[in-house]
């Protein structure tokens, strides 16, 4: 996934002259992560910039360079060294648009790599999507497949308004599904990707906890119960049809991610999902969550991430015989 | 009139006594050159004690720098941010302070922090991974090891006021890298500390990079000590190489901050020998040459030098220090390699004061998970590792 996204960086930094990539080490070290690899010697160290070490200076040097008619596409190094940023994106990023009128968009692109899993001290695998997508004015994508990574990123640097681009750092190293020979054309934001088709319930996920979703529903067939999975891809905006047919049709549905369950991204997901297929539910919508804590320690970490098991037993209460069988009759 | 028609009407309008700057800013500038004792006539002056105590601190934290080197290897540590060639900063800090006193280290003082006292396993634990602080802060009087840059050192400015509202005169020592005097919350750290008077001292480790990016893409200004006197704050800078130095000019900071004189900013000159953390690759970012050039200014060769040259070290007293650096090595190595006790319950113990009912809730699924796991374990007859036993629960929980 990383060449992929590199791939797109170089792409559309070569598309467009206005694409201008800014951050922390992104230079001759190519960033933590090597997303940035190459860029400073193909494109000089104007178009790919290391910056002093400032989150907020980042993006609000960002904003002003979007004021001039760029597009900056700022790399966050990791999750939690972002919120120094939070000022300038919850008070400026999101809100230009707005408070001008239309006049001032701005076409920036967060790159934050996010989430756990890697064995990361602390600090380095929060999942804070809640944050963003509870700000108006932002759009918030997470690829789960190597051409995603590439196609969304793409779309992400071409559109006109803010996107934040959550990165899976677990998902870095994962290969297949691309060839930088052929990169898939531009993904559109907004439009979810069904995984896997199946008729028992839906499986509702993004990012990292995608790959376990898909394990998941290779498990159940064990079990005889057929996985619908469905990958988000975009949260914000949120792909209302392509989920709403999915759980119409299996009746069933879990959200599945990593992030905290408790006023978490699956809460919106769910509600949504209730409110529109109400009549069409076989059972309340599941969210199989990290739990509401603070990320733990590389050592107890996986305890907290949402695995397969996790997953497979929320699956199981989604029959819910019993308690239907008195709900039905006093209906 | 307007506010315009009287800006235009009187066109050089006099200053109000509070736009006049308030203190002669030469006293506030730091030297052209880093403070140096060892070399100089300076050294004569030092106390031959004080620079023994450090010598054999120098010893014991180069090896600890490579002991814990060696564990990333071994797997026993996640991640370790070596403080190699700089262990005249991290040794003096750690020593300069009174009991009383606070130390506000950043992610790479691991060593300041034991050079203060802390127990070396305790002061891993972060990078070891079984927690995020291995210690109460309380005890040592040692802050969390801070990994979001900069962000402790408007704490420590907090600490240092608060003791002071109280009347006792504790003193705070926070230490940033060269990277970290960029973020907000360096400047907003030290405009406190000046405004308040707070007594803080500010360190700063320039040890040349943040990462990859070199100290001339950080800054343009003439030094980082130079950054004291916009705040009004006295800038120092030293050689960090020279622990002489350091502890002299830190003492000095020390003192004054003690006795009302507020705060001071300290830029140690200094380099960082091996990789950002194991995990990084330096050589994409540096020449060797570079390293090469000041390994010949290595903290422990210019004090031993020094020391022996003043008749003041023997060739039994290295072999002294070198022997209680290994021998703390080894206990190091042996303790480490010890596996940590886990509790995976402990993830609900410590987030709230009282749990709340969302956590008991989760507390018990996760309870159930391992007891199945650990019910299908024996059955499967394989060895039980004790991981999963019931431990005592911390906290009380909410109703
Ligand atoms: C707020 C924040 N941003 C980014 C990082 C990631 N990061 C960790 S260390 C580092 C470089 C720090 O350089 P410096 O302050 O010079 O300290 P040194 O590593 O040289 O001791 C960076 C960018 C972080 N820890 N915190």
């Amino acid at each position: 996934m990383a060449q992929a996204l590199n791939r797109a960086l170089r792409d559309a930094m070569a598309a467009d002259a206005a694409v201008h990539v800014l951050g922390e080490d992104v230079g001759p070290l190519g960033g933590v992560f090597r997303i940035t690899d190459g860029l400073a010697a193909e494109f000089g160290d104007d178009r790919c910039a290391d910056t002093p070490l400032a989150e907020a200076g980042i993006l609000g040097t960002a904003v002003g360079m979007a004021m001039y008619g760029l597009r900056p596409v700022v790399e966050m190094q990791f999750d939690a060294f972002a919120y120094p940023a939070f000022e300038q994106l919850l008070s400026h990023v999101a809100k230009m648009r707005n408070r001008t009128r239309g006049a001032m968009p701005l076409p920036i692109t967060v790159r934050v790599p996010y989430g756990g899993g890697i064995g990361g001290v602390e600090h380095h695998s929060d999942s804070s999507e809640a944050y963003y997508m509870a700000t108006p004015g932002l759009h918030v994508v997470t690829p789960s497949t190597v051409a995603d990574a590439y196609g969304l990123l793409r779309a992400a640097i071409a559109s006109d308004d803010p996107v934040v681009f959550l990165e899976p750092k677990r998902l870095y190293w994962s290969k297949a599904d691309w060839s930088p020979e052929s990169p898939e054309t531009v993904a559109p934001i907004g439009r979810a990707a069904v995984r896997r088709t199946g008729r028992s319930a839906t499986l509702i996920s993004y990012g990292p906890s995608v790959p376990v979703c898909l394990e998941a529903a290779d498990a159940a067939r064990e079990e005889g119960w057929e996985l619908e999975v469905v990958d988000l891809r975009s949260l914000v905006p949120f792909d209302d049809e392509t989920v709403t047919a999915s759980v119409r049709r299996t009746g069933r549905a879990v959200v599945v991610h990593e992030a905290t369950g408790f006023a978490g991204p699956g809460a919106e997901i769910a509600a949504r999902v209730t409110e529109r297929c109400f009549h069409h539910l076989e059972a309340p919508v599941l969210r199989v969550t990290g739990f509401d804590i603070p990320y733990p320690p590389p050592m107890l970490e996986k305890h907290h991430l949402p695995g397969v098991d996790r997953v497979l037993d929320a699956v199981a209460r989604l029959q819910w015989e019993a308690d239907l069988t008195g709900r039905e009759g006093a209906r | 009139m307007t506010v315009l028609q009287q800006t235009a009407a009187s066109r050089r309008p006099v200053p109000p006594p509070a736009w006049r700057p308030r203190t002669d800013p030469a006293p506030l500038l730091p030297d052209q050159e880093p403070f140096r004792v060892l070399g100089t006539p300076a050294a004569r002056d030092a106390d031959p004690a004080l620079l023994k105590r450090l010598y054999a601190a120098l010893v014991l934290g180069r090896r600890y720098n490579t002991q814990a080197t060696a564990l990333t290897r071994q797997g026993r540590l996640a991640v370790y941010p070596s403080s190699t060639g700089q262990e005249a900063c991290e040794v003096a800090a750690g020593q300069v302070l009174a009991e009383r006193d606070w130390l506000f280290p950043s992610y790479r003082d691991t060593l300041a922090a034991v050079s203060r006292g802390l127990d070396p396993v305790r002061a891993l634990t972060l990078l070891r991974g079984d927690w995020h602080t291995g210690y109460d802060p309380r005890e040592h009087r040692v802050a969390p090891l801070s990994t979001p840059l900069a962000t402790q050192l408007p704490h420590a400015v907090g600490l240092a006021h608060a003791a002071r509202l109280k009347g006792d005169d504790v003193v705070a020592l926070a230490m940033v890298g060269d990277g970290g005097t960029s973020e907000g919350d360096f400047h907003e750290a030290l405009n406190f500390a000046a405004v308040w008077r707070a007594p803080v001292v500010f360190l700063v480790q320039n040890n040349g990079f943040a990462i990859s990016v070199p100290l001339a893409k950080q800054t343009a200004a003439p030094s980082l000590a130079h950054k004291g006197v916009g705040y009004g704050i006295p800038g120092r800078l030293v050689d960090g190489n020279d622990a002489a130095a350091v502890h002299t000019v830190l003492d000095e900071a020390v003192r004054r901050a003690r006795s009302g004189g507020g705060p001071t900013l300290v830029e140690a000159v200094t380099y960082r020998m091996e990789a950002h953390t194991n995990a990084d690759d330096a050589t994409r970012y540096r020449e060797a040459d570079e390293v090469e050039t000041w390994r010949g200014h290595d903290p422990i060769a210019l004090l031993e030098r020094e020391l022996r040259e003043a008749g003041q070290l023997g060739d039994a007293d290295v072999a002294a220090a070198r022997e209680a650096a290994e021998e703390m090595a080894a206990g190091l190595r042996a303790r480490m390699n010890e596996e940590p006790v886990t509790d995976p319950m402990d993830l609900f113990a410590h987030v709230y004061a009282r749990r709340t009912s969302q956590l008991r809730e989760q507390a018990e699924q996760l309870r159930a998970e391992l007891d199945a796991a650990e019910e299908t374990e024996r059955t499967d007859g394989t060895e039980q590792t004790g991981q999963t036993e019931q431990t005592e629960q911390t906290g009380e929980d909410h109703r």
